[in-house]
């Protein structure tokens, strides 16, 4: 039987009040490793009780919905996890008025996300940046927005740290691969417990076990990449890069995971990486239908190699397509056994 | 409704914002009438602007599926459909037969998803055991001692053994529809890859491979699913006629005129071109039935005629006039005049400002309406939530006639094949009397069934084309340096419109119109109130709290009734319970 968690309870405050779309919430939803009801049940052993306060999945509204969020302001909720959803957007340029808000000051005005972020982030045990939008700023801060989104790290400062001394998380993906987000808030819980060290980030503050291999790398298309075999439009199965595909140059495990139990995903199923887990999310890779351009130069200097050996593959595939001529209900056995007997 | 002439109301202020167990940011904010047990006056209003109309302007025209489904982190994916149609319309394609399929065994898909996440997860909190044990425990107590009509179909006793069985998180059913939703989300990733944000819909078709394997593992799925959706339908009717029989009036809570809008859904690829000049007819061809009924009786099953009533008006809402800025389309191309405030003709322009909740500006929300020429009415037609206007129409226009699906001209027939646990079974959605809550939620059951049922059939339509080898799922194109395209398909909470001008090769004007800007609008230049301010507006209060302890289940059940999906579009508000006027002495009676 596990030890008892260092911490014994932990309050998880979810606003997708950012600019955002709550699909990371949705998404959050169809995780199953593990899935949200096992942790707030206390399914999973040795965690520290989960209370979960999000808009989407709460029984209370309203006030009665805000009170664990004016509880966490006042200092008087300890500790909790704080989930941002959404790009946050640059509330000084708007005069009187507002982009985002959750909640009313007593004079009935909105509260902007950015008040409760000035007053919840540093009193939080830990901050989770859910999704491309609050990670890196993402669809809502694209080129010629009106409104100045920006990611979370972008507004607290890229060295925040939290009250427990941890950077900000950052679980990008547009939306959230399920089960990333619900293994990082796995591993958080867990080192709230005392049970596990600091969560490892790399330079973007992304878990390095789950961003730190390419798109490329885990794609079953790649094979089609290294011989050349380039997909001309969308009904090919093979390697898309020629017509849109970024992933050789992204971060991100989802044809290697899949998107829901190993079903699903992007490139490995037909649908072009878009580079939605990246910083340069969307305008870099814009528009996406198109080749990337360093895609020319190394699908152009990859051709030689990649023909001959599909040539050469093709024709050991030819071979190993037989069966060995010893398979055959003939007068003689031919497998080369020597008989000690004769008949 | 007004306040009555003659009399002294002691109005209390209520507000209730966030509304949780929804998709956004959504304030309600009302005026109650305690001693008579009435809502009198509601305003909701949305807290958030993002841009999308704004920042999409100058963007290649064919990343538009891929920017509009971050719109909605919930049905995401009928945004990219709807503006996939869009596109086809402008760039002059007519997709594969096998892509068409694909699309809608994934929109089949995300309709079973989202509506058995939303009924049993969000939606039917608010008739919980633990929520009707805090706002009406007599009727709690009757529900105890009430057996459930189809409790040899469920397996609940009871009405509080089914309210039981959705407590969050604990109960029964609540945690067998968290495990279904996940099901049905891999079926649709089968179909469009992932999900919300789906990774292989292009204009022209998809990438998804039309391998037997696809169909197959969606098939094994899809039969599982439709267990599930059996005993779903009798379950949501056992509760729902408990409600009209314990609390008499109860039809009254929600209800409004009916004005209801369905775009229509499910392409029928033997006739679709996305040609403008032909789509009255594939329109009519769709098998989730395009129309606009109002007080019952159904007036258009014409898009053109649709795409031309539909009117974007301001209202109440933080945006300037557009009066005076650039006409992108004068005719359409069967030569009809496009109004100024169409959406073809709309420019967003942001006016952030404070709220002004007494006769400004309170809402990110503009008012979609639609002109019936014939009366001079803008009228804010609603969705039902999507389901209600779907049955509906469909019902009435009796043009949809499948295997498994069929509308008679006062019902709509639904059939499902043997699975596990369950027999054949047939279900029969009829008209209802009224357009209120509860035939908003009960609507949303039935129409679980109806894509489940579709689902089969598309199944099968995708194994003919694998038989005869047809498994092209993309048609080439190129992007037209000028043009214009307008979509029109069911998001699930309702209706949905994509409206594309392309210049020079990029997006001069792109305006989406979801489902809530219809459902959550402001009032607007007429002093209409949108949909969910007209449904709460009058409501009977049937919750046994006070104004001290007061929850608003009943205006809450109304809101959610709606399926409000926000970022599309919303804001209830609960204030201080600050009374703004009082005359009599206060006197609330025990509910009911």
């Amino acid at each position: 039987m596990p030890n008892e968690p260092a911490v014994k309870e932990v309050h998880v405050l979810w606003t997708s009040e950012g600019m955002s779309c709550d699909g990371d919430t949705v998404a959050m939803t169809s995780g199953t490793l593990p899935k949200i009801e096992d942790v707030v049940l206390g399914l999973i052993p040795g965690l520290p009780k989960v209370h979960l306060h999000n808009k989407v999945l709460a029984f209370e509204t309203g006030e009665e919905y805000l009170r664990a969020f004016r509880k966490a302001a006042r200092g008087e909720l300890d500790p909790f996890v704080l989930v941002v959803e959404g790009s946050i957007p640059n509330e000084k340029i708007n005069g009187d008025g507002y982009w985002t808000s959750m909640g009313n000051h007593e004079d009935g005005q909105p509260i902007t996300l950015n008040e409760w972020l000035d007053v919840l982030a540093p009193r939080a045990w830990a901050v989770v940046a859910a999704g491309t939008c609050a990670t890196f700023g993402g669809i809502h801060a694209m080129a010629g927005n009106p409104t100045g989104s920006m990611g979370l790290a972008d507004y607290l400062g890229w060295d925040y740290r939290s009250k427990a001394g941890l950077p900000i998380v950052n679980v990008p993906g547009c939306p959230i691969q399920p089960d990333n987000f619900m293994e990082t808030l796995l591993w958080l819980l867990q080192q709230a417990a005392g049970r596990l060290p600091m969560i490892p980030l790399d330079e973007n503050l992304r878990p390095t076990w789950l961003f730190g291999k390419t798109v490329h790398e885990g794609c079953d298309r790649a094979g089609y990449y290294e011989q050349a075999d380039f997909a001309l439009d969308y009904n090919s199965p093979k390697c898309q890069v020629k017509i849109g595909c970024w992933g050789p140059v992204v971060n991100c495990n989802v044809p290697k995971r899949g998107w829901m139990h190993g079903v699903g995903g992007c490139p490995n199923v037909g649908g072009v990486c878009i580079g939605c887990t990246m910083p340069g999310f969307p305008d870099k890779f814009m528009p996406f239908m198109d080749q990337p351009s360093g895609a020319s130069v190394s699908t152009a200097m990859i051709a030689p190699y990649g023909k001959l050996i599909r040539r050469l593959r093709g024709m050991t595939n030819e071979t190993v397509n037989e069966e060995p001529k010893w398979h055959h209900n003939g007068d003689k056995l031919t497998s080369g056994y020597d008989p000690h007997w004769s008949p | 409704m007004a306040v009555e002439t003659g009399t002294e109301r002691r109005l209390v202020e209520m507000a209730w914002d966030p509304v949780t167990r929804i998709i956004g940011n959504l304030g309600i904010y009302t005026k109650i009438d305690f001693e008579n047990r009435e809502v009198v006056e509601c305003k909701s209003t949305s807290s958030i602007f993002r841009g999308y109309s704004v920042f999409m302007r100058g963007k290649d025209p064919r990343d538009a599926g891929f920017i509009t489904s971050r719109i909605c982190g919930i049905c995401g994916d009928n945004h990219t459909t709807c503006s996939v149609y869009a596109q086809n319309m402008a760039y002059g394609i007519k997709m594969p037969m096998m892509a068409e399929w694909i699309y809608n065994l994934g929109e089949a898909a995300e309709y079973m998803f989202d509506h058995a996440i939303f009924q049993d997860n969000l939606v039917f909190v608010d008739f919980c055991e633990k929520m009707v044990r805090e706002t009406n425990p007599g009727l709690l107590e009757r529900a105890e001692r009430t057996p459930a009509p189809h409790a040899d179909v469920h397996g609940f006793e009871t009405i509080a053994d089914i309210m039981r069985s959705y407590n969050p998180f604990t109960g029964e059913t609540y945690r067998e529809a968290l495990a279904m939703s996940r099901l049905t989300r891999e079926m649709f990733c089968l179909m469009e890859g992932r999900h919300v944000h789906p990774s292989t819909l292009y204009p022209g078709g998809t990438g998804t491979v039309a391998t037997p394997q696809v169909f197959s593992d969606y098939l094994s799925r899809l039969v599982h699913f439709a267990d599930f959706a059996k005993k779903l339908v009798p379950l949501n009717d056992d509760v729902f006629d408990f409600f009209y029989e314990a609390m008499p009036g109860y039809e009254r809570v929600g209800n409004r005129r009916v004005q209801l809008g369905c775009w229509g859904a499910f392409q029928d690829p033997e006739v679709v071109d996305y040609r403008y000049e032909n789509m009255t007819k594939w329109g009519r061809a769709m098998f989730v039935t395009p129309g606009i009924v109002v007080d019952g009786e159904l007036i258009t099953t014409d898009l053109v005629e649709i795409n031309l009533g539909m009117r974007i008006l301001l209202g109440n809402s933080y945006y300037k006039d557009w009066v005076g800025e650039e006409i992108f389309v004068a005719r359409d191309p069967l030569g009809n005049p496009i109004d100024r405030r169409h959406p073809w003709n709309q420019t967003t322009i942001p006016a952030p400002q404070k709220r002004d909740l007494d006769g400004g500006p309170y809402s990110w929300v503009m008012s979609p309406r639609w002109y019936r020429k014939e009366t001079g009415d803008h009228l804010a037609l609603d969705t039902g939530g999507g389901p209600l206007a779907r049955l509906w129409v469909t019902a009435l226009a009796n043009l949809v006639h499948t295997p498994y699906v069929s509308s008679t001209g006062s019902s709509v027939q639904i059939h499902l094949p043997k699975t596990q646990n369950l027999p054949e079974m047939d279900f029969e959605w009829k008209v209802p009397r009224w357009a209120n809550t509860i035939e908003r939620d009960r609507a949303r059951a039935y129409f679980l069934a109806y894509a489940t049922a579709m689902a089969f059939w598309f199944v099968e339509k995708a194994f003919e084309r694998i038989a005869l080898g047809d498994v092209k799922v993309f048609q080439d194109f190129e992007v037209p340096e000028e043009g214009i395209g307008c979509g029109f398909h069911e998001a699930v909470r309702g209706v949905l419109s994509h409206h594309l001008v392309i210049r020079d090769g990029k997006i001069a004007n792109y305006h989406p119109y979801p489902p809530t800007p219809w459902n959550a609008s402001p009032r607007d230049v007429y002093g209409t109130p949108g949909p969910y301010e007209d449904a709460v507006q009058g409501l009977p209060i049937f919750e046994e709290n006070g104004p001290d302890s007061f929850k608003g289940i009943d205006i809450m059940r109304t809101v959610r009734s709606f399926d409000p999906c926000l970022p599309c579009g919303v804001h209830m508000f609960l204030g201080n319970g600050r009374v703004i006027e009082q005359r009599h002495a206060p006197m609330f009676g025990a509910g009911g």
